[in-house]
């Protein structure tokens, strides 16, 4: 069958495999997503422009500060988390009885601006970042090769998507953050401080959008719109998931990437295109989504 | 009587103008991408560039007055031709400028000539705006993708790279430039194993390296732009490609590219431009003021044909004192073209501006002296071999 149509079998394992590292990093991004959408019910477009802000500040971090990528892996998502915090003071937080609709022009206006000064200082053709010298090269698994950063990526962001999935699902944490959603007011009379625990959320999934641009600052170049063209299909991949569900973006990010690498190979004109086929797919069939519980 | 008299000293007043120097005012718009990504190779550098022209040319001391407009057509055909529309037909735009991706630029193409105008492009690349779509009213100045498969693709069948896979951007600019290379590698005795084409823009090269990497082939033709090329070469190093043996050919790699690949990873890449700021004195000098004015960045070559091809025109309106499109356009053909940044050359009768292409190659880390010192010349293709033959172009104006 895989010879029939021209790929041998080796050959399509590897284009799993990058399919699978392509939606590691669809699974964090839309995992951020998800949260901020699940619990503040905002949805939030600056999240492209907050990937590309981690990939930059670890750039900066390296150039101004002598801060290698370990600890701009750190670092950096807490920086943009801080500016994310700062955002929801100042403007999420007067959103939170409006409909949806205001925060998502919000938002987006917002990415705007951002990408627009960021392009202003440093233009649109990248800086270079070069792969930390602990990952650099690669191994033949006999069907590909694979450099070590890219299984690095996708191990990182497995741990990443699933200790969050814990976190949130299975600790008492989570439970608070769950229940807040449900009935802040309930919440607050058990003491505890809900619009603080909604902006630290805010926070923690601005940072996981930059870690995954600190992820990316090796493989991809690092320029003001790198994020603008990620958005569009991560909102995709969370719509698919549905909205607001966990364990559904990290599930549909992975599962989306290797739908896309496959037509990479059998039809690689498409390949933009076939998350937005699924996706319309998705709706036709289970509106709320494939995890998604129906409101 | 009074009447009279106001008649008679506007006669004077005109007669004595007329004796000075005849006014004529121009309006140049330069149309291209200010936020994409082609944005730092056209962009606000190309719009600096118009200005310097107009400054050097001392336009206002001859006569012409000088306006400068400029818009962002977003990569997207639709956007510009609203744009180019609306400057022909409301803003009395005279000759738009520069027009970088290549399915923009064969829009404007045709709007410039239903409305008889002028467009001299430099950003763009596709071939076919002097071939089969070629007009009255368009110049081609800077480079097409038949100059550079002709450069760099004649170089590496020669150096051995007689097997090519190609990556090609999914739009008129890559089957073009695809294309044109082919033809170019096989006419030179190679042979072509395969070619896939990519969504444009992308970020995700890999999965297409890959099915370059398995096709075998000695070279791997990138038959994309920009950011797109950038992310290409990035990924191909990272994959190991570049050292297990295949070659990368950018087949249309520009200075800024290089400067955010940083040489490490574009090192050894072998590419065709026409214009490069280190060549001779005359283009070190311009290369300076301009960084001056653009943020310390180095002009492209896109840049350079923005400047040289405003200055042409600028030559032609001054020479005949008139701005009609017809007689500026016949006399930028008839005129030889003479700049500080292309030396001297011509404008075909297909609107093809030729000039020497340069084949370069990119320096080693340690060979490098300083920031934008970043090209080797390998070859230079006198202008009489760097363009497509005037008769081979199948261009409706050339009768033969």
């Amino acid at each position: 069958m895989f010879e029939l149509l021209g790929i041998p079998p080796q050959a399509l394992f590897g284009q799993l495999l990058l399919g699978l590292i392509n939606g590691s990093f669809y699974a964090i991004l839309s995992l951020g997503l998800a949260i901020i959408f699940g619990l503040l019910n905002i949805i939030n477009f600056t999240h492209g422009a907050q990937y590309m802000m981690g990939a930059f500040v670890a750039w900066m971090l390296l150039n101004y500060a002598g801060i290698g990528y370990w600890w701009a892996l750190l670092i950096a998502p807490l920086i943009v988390g801080a500016t994310g915090i700062v955002i929801d003071r100042l403007f999420l937080a007067r959103l939170r009885d409006l409909d949806h609709l205001y925060g998502l022009l919000l938002t987006f206006g917002l990415a705007l601006i951002i990408q627009g000064l960021f392009r202003n200082q440093y233009g649109v053709s990248g800086l270079p970042y070069s792969i930390p010298p602990e990952l650099a090269g690669g191994r033949n698994l006999g069907f590909m090769f694979l450099p070590n950063y890219r299984g690095w990526v996708v191990a990182a962001s497995l741990a990443v998507c699933l200790a969050t999935w814990f976190v949130i699902e299975k600790t008492r944490l989570g439970a608070y953050l769950r229940a807040a959603t449900e009935n802040p007011t309930l919440v607050q009379a058990f003491g505890i401080n809900v619009p603080r625990l909604i902006t630290l959320t805010y926070g923690f999934g601005v940072g996981l959008a930059a870690l995954a641009g600190v992820l990316a600052a090796p493989i991809y170049s690092v320029n003001p719109n790198m994020g603008a063209d990620l958005i569009i299909v991560v909102f995709a991949v969370v719509v698919i998931g549905g909205m607001g569900s966990i364990l559904g973006s990290i599930v549909t990010g992975f599962g989306l990437g290797l739908i896309e690498g496959l037509t990479k190979v059998f039809y690689p004109e498409a390949a933009a295109t076939v998350i937005f086929v699924v996706m319309v797919l998705v709706l036709l069939i289970k509106p709320a989504g494939l995890f998604g519980r129906a409101a | 009587m009074k009447t009279g008299r106001m008649l008679l000293a506007t006669a004077l007043v005109a007669l004595f103008a007329g004796g000075a120097e005849a006014q004529v005012s121009v309006k140049l718009g330069v149309l291209n991408d200010r936020s994409g990504v082609y944005a730092d190779l056209s962009g606000e550098g190309s719009v600096i560039a118009a200005r310097m022209a107009a400054e050097d040319f001392k336009a206002e001391e001859k006569g012409i007055k000088v306006e400068i407009v400029s818009a962002d057509h977003q990569n997207k055909p639709d956007i510009g031709s609203n744009i180019a529309r609306q400057w022909y037909d409301q803003d009395g735009v005279d000759v738009i400028l520069d027009v970088p991706t290549s399915s923009v630029a064969l829009a404007v193409n045709q709007i410039t000539r239903e409305k008889n105008k002028i467009f001299i492009n430099s950003g763009a690349a596709a071939s076919d705006l002097t071939g089969k779509q070629c007009s009255p009213n368009t110049i081609h100045w800077t480079y097409d993708t038949w100059a550079l498969a002709n450069g760099t693709g004649s170089a590496m069948v020669k150096a051995g790279g007689d097997s090519w896979f190609f990556l090609t951007a999914d739009y008129a600019f890559g089957h073009a430039l695809e294309r044109d290379t082919i033809a170019v590698v096989e006419k030179s005795g190679g042979k072509v194993l395969g070619t896939v084409r990519h969504p444009f823009p992308g970020s995700d090269f890999s999965s297409f390296l890959l099915q370059a990497q398995s096709s075998g082939a000695k070279v791997i033709g990138l038959a994309n732009a920009g950011g797109d090329t950038i992310n290409s070469i990035k990924q191909a190093a990272e994959f190991g490609i570049t050292q297990a043996g295949q070659n990368l050919a950018g087949l249309l790699v520009f200075i800024t590219d290089v400067h955010a690949l940083g040489l490490q990873t574009a090192q050894g890449l072998v590419l065709t431009e026409s214009f490069y700021w280190d060549l001779n004195d005359d283009t070190r000098a311009f290369a300076k003021r301009f960084a001056e004015r653009n943020g310390g960045k180095m002009p492209t070559m896109v840049h350079a044909g923005v400047y040289a091809g405003t200055l042409h025109y600028l030559k032609a309106v001054e020479a005949l004192k008139d701005k009609d499109p017809a007689k500026v356009m016949a006399k930028m053909k008839e005129m030889p073209t003479d700049d500080p940044l292309f030396g001297k050359g011509q404008v075909r009768a297909d609107g093809r501006k030729v000039h020497d292409m340069y084949l370069f190659e990119v320096k080693k880390p340690e060979e490098s002296k300083g920031p934008w010192d970043y090209y080797k010349l390998i070859a230079t293709i006198p202008a009489a071999e760097a363009f497509r033959p005037l008769e081979e172009g199948e261009c409706p104006l050339v009768k033969g």
